[in-house]
């Protein structure tokens, strides 16, 4: 798996190099000398559409926190089927919005509502852990490939390579469905077959910083590698990885929602938005609201995700600048 | 050269065997009730153990591994647990609608991707730029199977609903039955497939061609008085393709054996599907079969995309 | 009338952090057949100038006049500047590696230079020319080298490549912009050298950029020195090097290791100020040791020195020879007083 290769490129807005590039000299001058992390928070506030998103991703969040308020406020708890002429029509299909069930029933006449709620607990505890999986083992392994380099290099590079060359749909629906559904296995998996570009990257900026100065005098002060690996070469790879791990989630949610869909997601009866998209396949001509409102909680969701990511990247991305001039 | 193809196909094998070796042991490890399930739920013992003979499961899972590996060789895969069909038909009928899907969807979003962000980034934070990067992230934002879905919805449903019966619900019409209805039974495949790849080709296309506005030989480029149409086609567009062609090799090789989701959605019997129904049946010889097809396949594309890469870059030297 | 005549010379660009005004006010002659030399520390706004008269800049607020042979560069249409550019302008670039495509021959990038200016010249002709051009330049066997690719040759070699593309037409105007700061000192040497004859063989006017004051010593008629987009001092060659006024130019100089300074080298403290919002005062102020009470209230303009109208200086500092130079004595006393022990 692979995020856009915006994310990927940007680099730490570090001292540039005077006129090189075609860049344009005094603005950087200009811009030099304020903290890159200020600078980066400054240019998110003023996005407007990043703001919204997150703004709509902790919305998100919160709903998925109190998704049991949703269920008492309903009285439906979110397994339960409901038979009566409120849940389903006489010949068994669901039934649309109303009063007691305000986004309608599915299949089965449970609510539809409560579901979407609790199904956002699903996706954002899937998206978080897989994706702090993912950048925890891409992290680890590429800053050791980068900083040891020689044989521990060659090793795990070959081993990227591997990963990288595995269909990665294929292998995560070969792997869930031997080991079965579970939120771990479902998290595991996705990590173990996402960290690759992770690794690649970190290495490659590894690569790069450890030939600067600060590295040089770290080392001539006796530090050990370990502390050199983690005080003072990562803090400077952080930036490129918050960027990719912000566009990375979105990326989980919707592989989540895939395996869901195609039947390999946890098993029933636990509410999850791939899963009732699925399950809403057989009667969306008749019930499109059942199929409509997890799909729209998906897609905004993953929206959202994009959106603030893609603003983290711009924030983060020196090469903005560019934008201005040449 | 030679040299570079005879190391990475070397490579490309010795992948291959990892995963087919990989796949045999997960399958055997987890529990596995094959015969269970084709004999029935009434079924006796013996009859468990009979077909479980019938189809060597009974052998310890060295023996089936070499037998497997030998009749490989021999160019033949095994035969599925349900029908006994061989699984190198199975494959030889599912590939041409892949192919089908995949292909053609990848025409458009290749030209809608790379049009796209060509125009994008030659005009940068302008209302067409703005436009085009909102449709990307849309897009690039919906799961294919939900958008599968849509089309489902308006494009089948509603419109055939209100008369137009343009579009079917789904189902493979071969090339063999006909141009007209092999086209309309694609179409709505290939959009599914082919904005949410678009997408994220309009985001590398423009991404890739910003960085490559900003380099000091498109300045040079500049400097000498030639068109600007020249100047971003010619020169600009030339080395931002790179990365694009590259990312179109790695994903050809993926969809090959993965367009799991749109196949799924359309009921289109091509590779992902076949995998997916055959996971869901822990039809072993199958599974075994689809997975090394798709990983032959990533294999194959990455060489290919090793050796596009040498010859769009000349810096670049294959060793 | 002069080649190139530009007056009050202003660029803003708008970014995420405020307005920089890059170019503030910029004016200076070019006359045909000779050279000029902008001198400034990056970001002082000599190269933004320079792209941006031969339309290079987009994305730029600018005003003022840039009269080229009559055509104000400024107001001219795009095809204008196309034809003017390359045929009648020539450029080279500070990095002769990221300037020359990757992806082409040389041979190739210098026939579509010609070709784009004489749709007659056939292919063949054009690879002549260009084969000759290389030969022009001190590139050794030119013609079997004409399809190596820009990867393949030196640093040195690169440039001279850029050379032979900018000048293949015979511009009036060559803008060399930091041609030799990416190259080893001894082929800078010979960069100059081969950038010297063919302004001589085709009486081209040369822009020359640097910050290095060596090269401008070698190559320049006129010098300006730029500051934060500022002109601060404009003169001839000899009259900035023995008679400068402006303490910046004063300063570079003293940075500078020339024959007589063996001394000791001071770099100038501080670093250059931020073009976003400039206050209204002397822009170097606060790097200024002559600083005094009127450099903090007025930006100075550029006053005649000397009483010579070809020289002149943005500064407060007296501008006839006796009071300068009793400033500067008095400078020289204030810190001997300083660094005496006690």
């Amino acid at each position: 798996m692979s995020v856009d290769e915006r994310g990927a490129d940007a680099g730490p807005l570090g001292p540039t190099e005077e006129g090189a590039g075609g860049s344009q000299p005094a603005a950087r001058a200009a811009i030099e000398g304020r903290s890159p992390w200020t600078l980066a928070i400054q240019r998110l506030r003023k996005d407007r559409a990043a703001m919204i998103s997150l703004g709509f991703i902790i919305l998100i969040i919160l709903i998925a926190i109190f998704a049991p308020v949703f269920a008492s406020i309903t009285g439906h708890p979110p397994n339960e089927q409901y038979h009566g002429a409120q849940a389903l029509t006489e010949a068994g299909l669901p039934k649309g919005p109303s009063g007691e069930f305000w986004w309608g029933t599915d299949d089965l006449g449970r609510d539809v509502l409560v579901r979407t709620a609790y199904g956002a607990r699903i996706s954002l505890l899937v998206g978080v852990l897989a994706t702090a999986l993912t950048v925890a083992i891409g992290v680890v392994l590429g800053l050791a490939a980068g900083f040891f380099g020689g044989f521990i290099d060659t090793v795990l590079s070959r081993l990227v390579d591997v990963v990288l060359s595995v269909p990665f749909l294929l292998a995560v629906l070969a792997l869930v469905s031997i080991f079965g559904a579970s939120l771990t296995i479902t998290v595991l998996v996705i990590g173990c077959f996402s960290w690759a570009s992770v690794a690649r990257i970190v290495r490659g900026q590894v690569l790069s910083l450890r030939e600067r100065e600060f590295v040089e005098a770290a080392r001539s002060l006796g530090s050990s590698d370990w502390r050199i690996m983690f005080v003072d070469i990562l803090p400077n790879v952080l930036t490129q990885v918050i960027v990719y791990t912000t566009l990375l989630i979105p990326v989980v949610i919707v592989t989540q929602a895939t395996l869901s869909f195609l039947g390999l997601g946890l098993p029933p009866p636990t509410a999850d938005w791939g899963g009732m998209i699925s399950g809403a396949r057989n009667t969306y001509t008749v019930a499109p609201w059942y199929i409509g409102f997890p799909s729209a909680a998906l897609i905004l969701t993953t929206l959202a995700f994009n959106l603030f990511g893609d603003g983290v990247a711009d924030a983060f991305d020196p090469r903005a600048d560019r934008l201005i001039s040449e | 050269m030679l040299r570079f193809l005879v190391r990475r196909t070397l490579l490309g094998v010795f992948v291959l065997w990892v995963i087919t070796v990989l796949t045999f042991t997960l399958f055997y490890v987890a529990p596995n009730n094959v015969a269970q399930t084709l004999a029935g739920r009434q079924a006796t013992p013996q009859v468990v153990a009979a077909i479980s003979k019938r189809l060597g499961l009974d052998q310890p899972l060295w023996k089936q591994y070499v037998d497997f590996v030998w009749h490989a060789l021999h160019g033949n895969l095994g035969y599925d647990y349900y029908y006994q069909l061989p699984v190198t038909h199975i494959i030889a009928t599912a590939l041409p609608v892949t192919l089908s899907l995949v292909l053609g969807a990848a025409v458009i979003w290749l030209l809608l991707g790379v049009t796209n962000g060509v125009l994008s980034a030659v005009y940068p934070r302008s209302l067409v730029d703005r436009g085009l990067t909102t449709f990307a992230i849309f897009f690039y934002s919906f799961p294919s199977f939900v958008l599968g879905l849509v089309l489902l919805y308006f494009l089948y449903y509603r419109l055939t609903l209100s008369g137009f019966d343009w579009f079917p619900p789904g189902s493979y019409a071969p090339l063999s039955a006909g141009v007209g209805p092999w086209l309309q039974h694609m179409i709505l495949p290939w959009i599914t497939l082919a904005l949410v790849l678009a997408a994220t080709y309009t985001r590398l296309t423009r991404g890739s061609m910003l960085a490559v506005l900003g380099e000091d030989y498109i300045r040079t480029a500049r400097s000498k008085g030639i068109s600007e149409s020249r100047v971003v086609l010619r020169h600009g567009l030339r080395s931002a393709l790179t990365p694009v062609v590259t990312q179109f090799g790695i994903d050809l090789g993926q969809l090959i054996g993965g367009v799991v989701v749109t196949e799924t959605v359309f009921s289109l019997p091509g590779i992902g599907k076949t995998n997916i129904d055959a996971l869901t049946r822990q039809d072993l010889p199958v599974i075994v079969g689809t997975v090394m097809l798709a990983s032959a396949a990533v294999v194959v594309a990455n060489i290919l995309v090793d050796v596009g890469y040498a010859f769009l870059d000349p810096r670049v030297r294959l060793h | 009338m002069s080649l190139l005549e530009i007056r009050d010379l202003e660029v803003a660009f708008n970014t995420s952090d405020g307005v920089v005004r890059a170019v503030r006010g910029l004016s200076f002659d070019v006359d045909r057949g000779q050279t000029l030399a902008i001198v400034g520390e990056s970001g002082s706004g000599k190269s933004v100038a320079t792209q941006t008269i031969t339309g290079l800049t987009r994305g730029a607020k600018v005003t003022g006049r840039a009269t080229f042979d009559g055509v104000d560069l400024l107001q001219a249409d795009r095809q204008t500047l196309q034809k003017i550019r390359g045929a009648r302008i020539g450029m080279i670039f500070q990095d002769p590696l990221s300037s020359l495509h990757p992806y082409y021959r040389v041979g190739w990038q210098i026939v579509e230079m010609l070709r784009a200016h004489d749709k007659s010249i056939s292919k063949s002709a054009a690879r002549d020319r260009a084969a000759y051009l290389l030969s022009q330049v001190g590139i050794p066997h030119a013609k079997e080298r004409i399809d190596d690719y820009p990867h393949q040759f030196s640093g040195g070699m690169r440039q001279r490549v850029m050379i032979a593309m900018a000048m293949a037409l015979e511009p009036d105007l060559l803008i060399a912009d930091e041609p030799t700061t990416a190259l080893d000192v001894t082929v800078q040497a010979q960069v100059l050298t081969v950038m010297r004859r063919l302004q001589e063989e085709m009486g081209t006017a040369i822009i020359l950029i640097t910050h290095d004051l060596g090269v401008v010593a070698e190559m320049s008629d006129q010098i300006v020195v730029m500051y934060a987009g500022h002109a601060m001092e404009k003169a001839g060659r000899r009259e900035l090097f023995y008679g400068y006024h402006n303490p910046y130019t004063e300063g570079l100089l003293a940075s500078l290791p020339v024959h007589g300074n063996a001394g000791r080298l001071q770099p100038i403290a501080g670093t250059p100020p931020s073009t976003i919002d400039p206050p209204a005062r002397c822009a170097f102020a606060p790097r200024c040791p002559y600083v005094f009470d009127r450099c903090w209230q007025e930006d100075p303009p550029l006053r005649t020195v000397y009483d010579d109208p070809a020289h002149s200086s943005a500064c407060w500092l007296p501008t006839d020879r006796a009071g300068r130079q009793a400033a500067r004595a008095k400078l020289a006393e204030a810190r001997a007083v300083a660094e005496e022990p006690v």
